[in-house]
C-alpha cells in the first residue's frame, strides 16, 4: 500500500502545519498534498469540556471518542479513509459551546460532532448545528421533550430510566410514599414533573410525594436529610428519586450515612449517580442504594469485558472506570460509521436520512436501533451499590425499551411526536395531524 | 501439646457425629431451603431464608450471618451451598461438614435490599439470646422494625432472661411493636403495647403507630391517635433544636471558610477571589496525607486529618506568601485591578490542580472517630459536624490569641490602622504583609482539612465557599474577626431556620436579600471598625 503510506506522511504534515512551513521545499510538497490530505481523512469534532464544572464528567466522554477513532481506524477507518479528531474545549461555558460548535463545523469542516453534557449546552448549540446543517451525537440521559432533526440522542429519555426505576420500587419494594429530591435546573424539574404525574396515574396520594429542589453544588444536606427521615416515619415504606447533580452527590450521600439511614430503610435510586461518581467516595455506608442506567461497567458480557480491558488498556489505566454516558457514545459512534458505510458519504443530509432504522451492539449483549425519532432503544437496568464502588445488576427491563421524544405522562406533550422518517417532523401532533413546526 | 492436639481431634470427630446424627430429623425441607441459596433467585433466597431461620437448625445462624455477610457461597453448577467461616475455613452449608476448598464456580449469594429486611428479621429472632450485648440490642431493634409475629415467642423468652436493662427496654418495645399488630392479641394488650411505644417517643414510634391500620378496636385505635399528637408535639419541639443545631453547624463550616479571608480581605483589605484556592489547596493536601498514610503507613490512618492540618497551613501559607509577594505587593490600593488578578490566579490554581490530580474528584476518607452520629433526646448529631465546630472554634481563639498576644500580631493590628504611622514607628510593612496574607492564606488551608470531609475533593471545592465566605466577612464587619464569628453563626442558624419553610433554594434567596437590606442600613456590617484611620 505505497500511496497509503504516502497519505499518512501528507496528513502527518498537515497536521503539523507549522513544521510544513518552515522550508521552501517542504511548503512546496505540503501545498500540493495539503489539499489531498484534508481529503483523505474524515473529521470528528468532539466537543466536551476539558476544564471548568464540568470537567469532571465530559473529560471522560472525550478521551472515549478518541478511543474509539484510535480503534476504528486500526480497522482501516471508514470508506478507505482514517478518522481524525478534533478536539475543542467549550470549558463549562454555555455560549462557548455554540462558539466552539460554529468553529468546528466551519473552520474544521467536521462531518460529525459528538458533544454536550448539560442540557442547556445542548439548546445552546442547536441553532448552530440546525442553521449549518451538521451532524450532533449527545450522549447523556437528559428530561426529554425534545426531538430535532440534526440531533441524535443516544443517552436514556425519561421513559428509558425514571420510569422503569419507579416501576421496579413500586413493585419489587413496594414503595408507598415518594421523595423527588433534585437539584434546581431543567432536567430534575421536567423529570420531577413527568415522575409526579407518573405516580398520580399509579395512585399515589399528593400528601405520599415529597418534592425538594436544592443549589447547584449543595453541600450542607443536614436539613434535608432528616426531612427525608421523619417524611419517611408515616409508617409507609418510602424510597428517594434522586435527580441531585454532580457534585452535590458526595456530600449527600455522606450525610445520609452518617445520619445512618440505611437502603434498606428508605432507598434512594439516583439518575446521575455513575461508576465516576462513586470512586469520590467509601461506598460502604451506601450498599444497597440504587441507581437505574442502561449500562452498568459490573455488566458481564464478552462485548463489554472486551471493551473495558482496551478501554483500561488505551488510558494505561488499570483501574478506570466505565459508565453509561460512555456506552452511549460507543452505541452513537458505531451508528454514525454503519450509516456512512451505507450510504458511502459523509454528507449530513444523506447520513441524517440513513441513521433511523441503523442497528449497532450495546456493550450489555442487546442490540440498539435508531428510532425515527432520533432516540434509540435500550436496555434499563437498576443496579445496587456495592461495598466497591460498582453496581450489581438487581432488576432489567425484559427487552429493549424504546426511547419517548415526548412524555406520554405530561399533558403538553402526550399527543406529540417525533418522526423524521414519515412526517420529517420533530414534534407532530396525532391529534390534530399537524407539525408544530420549529419554534418548540 | 499432643494430648491437646488429640482432645481437640477428639471433640471435632465427636461433634462431626453429633451433626451426622442430629441431621436426618431434619435433613428434607431445611436441606431443600439451603440448596435453593443456589437458584440465584431473588424469591427463592427468601424462602430459604424463612424455613431455615425456622428451622431451629444449629446451622441456621452460621447461614443467615454469612449471607449477611457475603460469605455464603453457591455453586450453581452442583447446587451445593457453603458458609465460609470469618477464619477462612469453610463448611457445607447443607450438613455442616468441613470442607477443603469452595469451588472456583461458586460465588456469594446476592442480596437486595428486601433480602436485607428478611436477613435483618431472621437474625434478629436467632441472636435474641446472643451472649454478645450489642448483638442483642440490634436484634431487639430489628425483631422491633420487623414485627414478625413468629418473633412474639422467643422475644418473650429472651424477655425473661435478659438482665441488661437497655436491652431489656428494646425487648419491651419489640414485644409492643408485635402485639400491636397480632390480629389476636386482647385489647388490654393493645392499650398496653400503644403506652409502651408512646413511651419510646422517637420517630420509629411514630411510623409503627401511624401504621396500625383500621381493623383496630375503637379504644386502641383512640389510644394511638392521641399518642401520635403527643409524640409529634415532643417531635416538634426537637425540631427546632434540631434546626438550631444544624444552624450552628451550618455556621462553623461558614466562619471556617471565611476565617481566613476576614485576614485577607478584613483585615489587608485585599479582595481575594483566589481565597477558595486555598481552601481547595488544604483539601488536596489532605488527599496526599491520606495516600502516603494509605500506602506506607495504614495503621495511622486515623491521625491522618491531625498531620494534615500543620501540613495544609506551611502548603497554602507558602502559596500566600509567593502570590502576595509576586502578584498582589504591586496591587495594593487598586482593589479593581485585585479583584481581577486574584479571579484569574483562582482560575489558574484550579486548572493547575486538575491537570496535577485530574478533573474527578479525589477520595478523602473519614478517620473512624469522624463517622457516625449519636442520638441526644430525639436529634441525631453527626460526628463529623461536631468536631468541625470544634475545631473552628479552637481555630478562631488561636487566631485572636495571635492576633493579640503575639509581636507579629501587634504588628498586623498596627499596620492595617494605620500603615504609615507604623513604618515610621520601624515596622518592616511589606514583610508584615506577606505575613498576613500567609496567615490568612494558611488559616484557609486548614479550613480545607476540615472541609475535605463533608464536600467533595474536586478543583471546584473553592468556588463554592468564595461567595458565602465574602457575605460572612461584609456580613459581619469588614476587619472585626468578633464581627466574622457572630456573622457567621447569625447566617448559618437563619439559614437553617428559613429552609425547612421555604426550602433550600428560596431559603438561600431571602438570605441574600436580607443580606442586602441589611448592607443598606448598615454598609459597614454587623461590628464596624471605629477610629481615624480605617480608610487610610
Amino acid at each position: 500500500m505505497p500511496t497509503k503510506s504516502i497519505h499518512d506522511i501528507a496528513a502527518s504534515f498537515s497536521r503539523r502545519g507549522v513544521l510544513a512551513a518552515t522550508t521552501g521545499l517542504m511548503l512546496g510538497l505540503a501545498s500540493i498534498s495539503g489539499a489531498k490530505a484534508a481529503d483523505d481523512t474524515i473529521k470528528v469534532g468532539v466537543l466536551h469540556s476539558l476544564s471548568g464544572t464540568m470537567a469532571i464528567s465530559e473529560t471522560t466522554l472525550k478521551d472515549t471518542i478518541l478511543f474509539l477513532i484510535d480503534e476504528q481506524n486500526k480497522k482501516g477507518g471508514v470508506l478507505g479513509k482514517k478518522l481524525e479528531a478534533v478536539v475543542v474545549d467549550p470549558a463549562s461555558n454555555w455560549p462557548l459551546f455554540a462558539e466552539k460548535a460554529r468553529e468546528l463545523i466551519t473552520k474544521d469542516k467536521v462531518s460529525v460532532v459528538f458533544g454536550c453534557w448539560t442540557s442547556v449546552s445542548r439548546k445552546s448549540v442547536l441553532p448552530v448545528f440546525k442553521e449549518l446543517n451538521n451532524i450532533l451525537f449527545y450522549p447523556v440521559q437528559y428530561e426529554g421533550e425534545e426531538s430535532e432533526r440534526n440531533v441524535f440522542y443516544t443517552g436514556a429519555a425519561p421513559n428509558q430510566q425514571a420510569i422503569p426505576a419507579v416501576d421496579y420500587l413500586m413493585k419489587d419494594e413496594k414503595v408507598k410514599r415518594w421523595v423527588l429530591a433534585g437539584t434546581d435546573y431543567v432536567y430534575p424539574r421536567t423529570t420531577n414533573k413527568i415522575l409526579e404525574a407518573y405516580l398520580k396515574s399509579k395512585g399515589v396520594a399528593q400528601e405520599d410525594i415529597m418534592i425538594n429542589y436544592t443549589p447547584f453544588g449543595h453541600s450542607d444536606w443536614q436539613t434535608i436529610v432528616a426531612d427525608i427521615k421523619k417524611f419517611g416515619s408515616a409508617g409507609k415504606k418510602t424510597a428517594v428519586v434522586s435527580t441531585i447533580n454532580g457534585d452535590a452527590n458526595v456530600p449527600f450521600y455522606k450525610e445520609l450515612g452518617n445520619q445512618g439511614i440505611k437502603a434498606k430503610d428508605i432507598p434512594v435510586v439516583a439518575f446521575s449517580v455513575g461508576e465516576e461518581e462513586l470512586a469520590g467516595i467509601d461506598t460502604k455506608p451506601l450498599v444497597g442504594h440504587l441507581a437505574a442506567w442502561n449500562y452498568f461497567e459490573s455488566i458481564k458480557t464478552p462485548a463489554n469485558e472486551k471493551f473495558i480491558k482496551d478501554w483500561q488498556a488505551y488510558t494505561k489505566n488499570p483501574r478506570r472506570t466505565t459508565n453509561d454516558p460512555m456506552e452511549a457514545h460507543v452505541i452513537g459512534f458505531n451508528m454514525w460509521i454503519k450509516a456512512v458505510e451505507k450510504v458511502k458519504s459523509t454528507d449530513p443530509d444523506k447520513v441524517i436520512d440513513a441513521l433511523p432504522g441503523i442497528e449497532a451492539a450495546n456493550l450489555t449483549g442487546g442490540t440498539s436501533k435508531m428510532l425515527p425519532n432520533h432516540h434509540i432503544t435500550k436496555p434499563v437496568f437498576i443496579g445496587e451499590i456495592k461495598g466497591n464502588g460498582q453496581f450489581d445488576v438487581v432488576w432489567k427491563t425484559p427487552g429493549l425499551v424504546a426511547g419517548d421524544a415526548w412524555s406520554k405522562e405530561l399533558d403538553g406533550s402526550k399527543d406529540l411526536i417525533g418522526d423524521w422518517v414519515g412526517k420529517k417532523c420533530g414534534n407532530f401532533n396525532t391529534k390534530t395531524n399537524k407539525c408544530l413546526g420549529s419554534g418548540s | 501439646m499432643p494430648t491437646n492436639l488429640s482432645a481437640r481431634l477428639c471433640t471435632f470427630v465427636l461433634s462431626l457425629f453429633l451433626i451426622a446424627f442430629a441431621l436426618p430429623a431434619f435433613a428434607g425441607p431445611f436441606e431443600d431451603a439451603v440448596a435453593k441459596f443456589a437458584n440465584d433467585d431473588y424469591s427463592d433466597t427468601d424462602e430459604a431464608i424463612g424455613v431455615v431461620a425456622s428451622s431451629g437448625n444449629k446451622l441456621a445462624f452460621p447461614i443467615i450471618s454469612a449471607l449477611q455477610d457475603g460469605r455464603l457461597m453457591a455453586d450453581p453448577d452442583s447446587k451445593k451451598v457453603y458458609v465460609t467461616g470469618t477464619d477462612g475455613k469453610s463448611i457445607d452449608a447443607a450438613t455442616g461438614e468441613p470442607v477443603a476448598s469452595v469451588p472456583d464456580s461458586a460465588s456469594a449469594v446476592r442480596l437486595n435490599n428486601r433480602l436485607r429486611r428478611s436477613v435483618d428479621a431472621a437474625l434478629g429472632s436467632l441472636t435474641l439470646q446472643s451472649p454478645d450485648l450489642g448483638a442483642r440490642l440490634q436484634a431487639a431493634q430489628s425483631v422491633f422494625k420487623s414485627h414478625e409475629e413468629t418473633a412474639l415467642e422467643p422475644v418473650e423468652g429472651a424477655l425473661a432472661k435478659e438482665t441488661n436493662k437497655s436491652v431489656k427496654t428494646a425487648l419491651g418495645d419489640a414485644r409492643a411493636a408485635i402485639l400491636l399488630f397480632k390480629s389476636d392479641a386482647t385489647e388490654v394488650q393493645k392499650l398496653e403495647a400503644v403506652a409502651t411505644i408512646k413511651a419510646r417517643g422517637d420517630q420509629e414510634a411514630l411510623a409503627l403507630l401511624s401504621d396500625i391500620g383500621t381493623d383496630q378496636p375503637p379504644s386502641v385505635a383512640k389510644a394511638a391517635a392521641s399518642a401520635i399528637s403527643s409524640i409529634q408535639s415532643s417531635l416538634a419541639v426537637w425540631s427546632s433544636v434540631q434546626n438550631a443545631w444544624y444552624g450552628l453547624s451550618l455556621g462553623s463550616v461558614l466562619l471556617l471558610a471565611a476565617i481566613g479571608l476576614a485576614i485577607t480581605f478584613g483585615v489587608m483589605g485585599v479582595i481575594n477571589m483566589a481565597h477558595g484556592e486555598m481552601v481547595m489547596i488544604g483539601a488536596y493536601t489532605t488527599f496526599v496525607v491520606q495516600e502516603v498514610i494509605r500506602t506506607r503507613y495504614p495503621a495511622l490512618f486515623d491521625y491522618s486529618l491531625l498531620i494534615a492540618v500543620p501540613l495544609a497551613f506551611l502548603v497554602a501559607g507558602a502559596i500566600g506568601v509567593l502570590i502576595e509577594r509576586s502578584i498582589i505587593r504591586f496591587l495594593y490600593g487598586r482593589p479593581l485591578e485585585t479583584l481581577l488578578a486574584t479571579w484569574g490566579l483562582s482560575l489558574v490554581l484550579q486548572q493547575a490542580v486538575r491537570t496535577m490530580f485530574g478533573p474527578t474528584n479525589r477520595e478523602v476518607g473519614n478517620p473512624s472517630w469522624m463517622s457516625g452520629a449519636f442520638d441526644l433526646g430525639q436529634i441525631t448529631i453527626t460526628y463529623n459536624r461536631l468536631w468541625i465546630l470544634v475545631f473552628t472554634l479552637a481555630v478562631f481563639m488561636i487566631l485572636l490569641a495571635m492576633l493579640r498576644y503575639t509581636a507579629l500580631g501587634l504588628e498586623m493590628r498596627a499596620v492595617t490602622q494605620n500603615r504609615r504611622m507604623a513604618a515610621s514607628m520601624g515596622i518592616a510593612t511589606s514583610r508584615v504583609d506577606a505575613l498576613t496574607f500567609g496567615l490568612g492564606s494558611g488559616i484557609a488551608g486548614i479550613a480545607g482539612v476540615a472541609l475535605s470531609q463533608i464536600d467533595n475533593v474536586s478543583p471546584n471545592l473553592g468556588q463554592s465557599y468564595i461567595i458565602d465566605s465574602f457575605m460572612v466577612v461584609v456580613f459581619g464587619g469588614v476587619g472585626n474577626l468578633w464581627g466574622t464569628l457572630v456573622g457567621a453563626f447569625t447566617l448559618g442558624i437563619a439559614n437553617k431556620f428559613l429552609e425547612p419553610v421555604a426550602g433550600a433554594v428560596l431559603g438561600k434567596i431571602a438570605i441574600l436579600v436580607l443580606i442586602i437590606l441589611f448592607i443598606q442600613k448598615r454598609p459597614r456590617g454587623l461590628f464596624a471598625l471605629k477610629g481615624r484611620a480605617v480608610e487610610a
